[in-house]
Parts: C-alpha cells; structure tokens; sequence
C-alpha cells in the first residue's frame, strides 16, 4: 500500500468530495486545505503520475447524455467460458466483460446510441454464442462513486 | 449553440492542471468562461454531471477486495434499502435492476469494496443488517478474471465509444 503525506491525503479526502467550478478553482480549494495554489496542482500532478489519481475533473453521467447501457449476465458451462467471451468481446459495443465465481459467470456491459440498437445487439449476440442473455438494465441508481478516507 | 455532448467530449478526460482550467476549455469550445460555470452547474441539476472532483485508485489505497452483491428485496422496500446501500462509504455502486424470476431473482445490486476478504465479508454482513428483514435471499459475485475493459466514452463522431 502507497504512503501518502498528510497534505495528499487532505486533498484527496477534500476533493473526492467536490472540486470548484470557479474561475481559480485551485487557489478556492488550496485555500480551505491550506496551501498554495501551486502547490495544489504540483501534487495533483504528481498523484496522477503515481496513479494514485485516475481522474480529475467533471464526472459525467454519459447515459443520462444520451446513449443506453445494460448489463448482462450469461450462464456458460466451465470449459466454454473462454470462446464464448472471445465471441463477446469481439463487438464494439461490448465495454466490459468480467468473469464471476456463479452459474451466471460472464458478466458484460453493452453501450449503445440507442434502445433499438441496444436490443438488436443483445439479439445478435444471443444468435451468436448460442446461449440466453439475462438483460438487467439499470432501473435505479442509488449511487455512484466510492469516498474512501485515507 | 455548444450542445452537452460537445462539453463532455472536451472535458471527459479530465481538468487541465493550470491555475484557469475552466476558462482553457471554454477558449477551447469558443464560448466564454461564465457561459461555461453556468452550463456546469445546469448539467449538475439535470444529473449529465455527477461532481466535478478527482477519482482515486482504489486499489493503491489498499482496497484491493471487491465483490459484487445481489439482492431479492421486497417490492415495496427496495428503494429505501437501495438508498441506504448508497450512503455506507464501502459502496460504490448501487443499483436496482429487473429480476428474471425463476432464474434470477434478484432486484438490488451493491459493490462492495474493502481492504481484505475479511472486510468485505464483514461490510456484507452490516448490509444484511441494514436491510432489516427485507431481504429474501441474497448471493456474492467474486470476480476471478476482467475479459474486457473500456471506458465509457463519447468519441469524436458524437457515437458513443463502447
């Protein structure tokens, strides 16, 4: 596990939570942690080159946007799992696939422009691997994001 | 007129590290930096923006154990636990889905993260309490393996990146 300083983890607890949306947005947040602006986004900087950081800006909710997501799940007996994921992964419209400890063992998320295109996709696929597709399209977002104190 | 779609593409991967971030985007998409705070703060209300904020690795910071969590809630009470879910700072995700009754049955999903098996078991077991009788059954997904990892994206054309 990486050591952090004090100062790193006081801007990553602080800007977990909000970053300004003002015309010195580091100089406001500096402020409140007790820094420099400078010094703001010289650490900044150097938690993404640590890849301690994997994001830093807006975080947009991209469906909302325009554009349809589901998650499916598909139940493949233990030998075939790699071949089927290879037949999955091989379309665009795949954006992750995870392999689960259950009957229902791939799990893969298809992002489309559309609800028809999302339902034609699902349909070529289920031709495709030749096994059902469990569609479980997000009903409700309860939340998002994950605050880890450090 | 400078649509959503063409302020997530400038701005999804994330906030130029100089002291005028906002104003750098805004030369960028030919409007100015006021314009910008404003359509920011209107995408916030309508939910197209989340927060603006940074993401850490959770891994590097020692939560290296997750599992997903699966859930057959009562109708009535699935959004109340769900918001419940939500606010415990071990999830980080928290959804309701549609069941696939016999064969699926379950309507609520929660990852769970925590920094050993032991946590993440221990954090289970606290959702179960919260979820105060509510719950029918419930099953834990362990991942063993990621087969594919992308972004979710807008690209260039307006299509969206998969």
């Amino acid at each position: 596990m990486t050591t952090l300083t004090q100062i790193e983890k006081n801007i990553i607890n602080q800007l977990q939570k909000a970053f300004p949306i003002t015309q010195r947005p580091f100089k406001d947040a500096a402020e409140s942690l007790q820094i420099t602006e400078d010094d703001l986004i010289e650490n900044i900087k150097n938690l993404m080159e640590k890849g301690i950081v994997t994001r830093f800006g807006p975080l947009f909710d991209i469906e909302k946007a325009g554009g349809k997501f589901c998650l499916c799940a598909v139940s493949v007996e233990e030998n075939k799992w790699p071949e089927i994921a290879e037949k999955i992964n091989a379309y665009p419209e795949v954006a992750h696939n995870y392999l689960r400890d259950h009957t229902y063992n791939l799990w893969f998320v298809l992002a489309t422009e559309t609800e028809t295109k999302l339902s034609e996709t699902l349909t070529l696929i289920e031709k495709n691997i030749g096994y059902p597709i469990l569609a479980l399209p997000k009903e409700r977002e309860y939340f998002i994001g994950l605050h880890l104190e450090v | 007129m400078v649509s959503d779609q063409d302020i997530i593409r400038s701005m999804q991967e994330g906030l130029n590290l100089s002291p005028t971030p906002y104003s750098d985007t805004a030369k960028e998409l030919g409007i100015d930096e006021q314009e910008l705070h404003q359509r920011l703060y209107d995408m916030m209300e309508r939910g197209v923006l989340r927060r603006v904020g940074l993401v850490p690795n959770h891994y590097k910071l020692g939560y290296r154990h997750n599992a997903m969590t699966v859930w057959d809630i009562d109708d009535q009470q699935v959004d109340e636990i769900g918001e419940l879910f939500g606010k415990q700072s071990c999830v980080s995700h928290c959804y309701r889905r549609p069941t696939h009754r016999p064969d699926w049955p379950y309507n609520l999903f929660a990852m769970v993260h925590g920094k050993s098996q032991q946590e993440v078991a221990e954090k289970i077991a606290q959702l179960n309490e919260l979820s105060g009788g509510h719950c029918r059954h419930s099953e834990v997904l362990f991942s063993k393996k990621i087969l594919k990892k992308t972004g979710l994206r807008l690209i260039k054309g307006g299509k969206e990146d998969a």
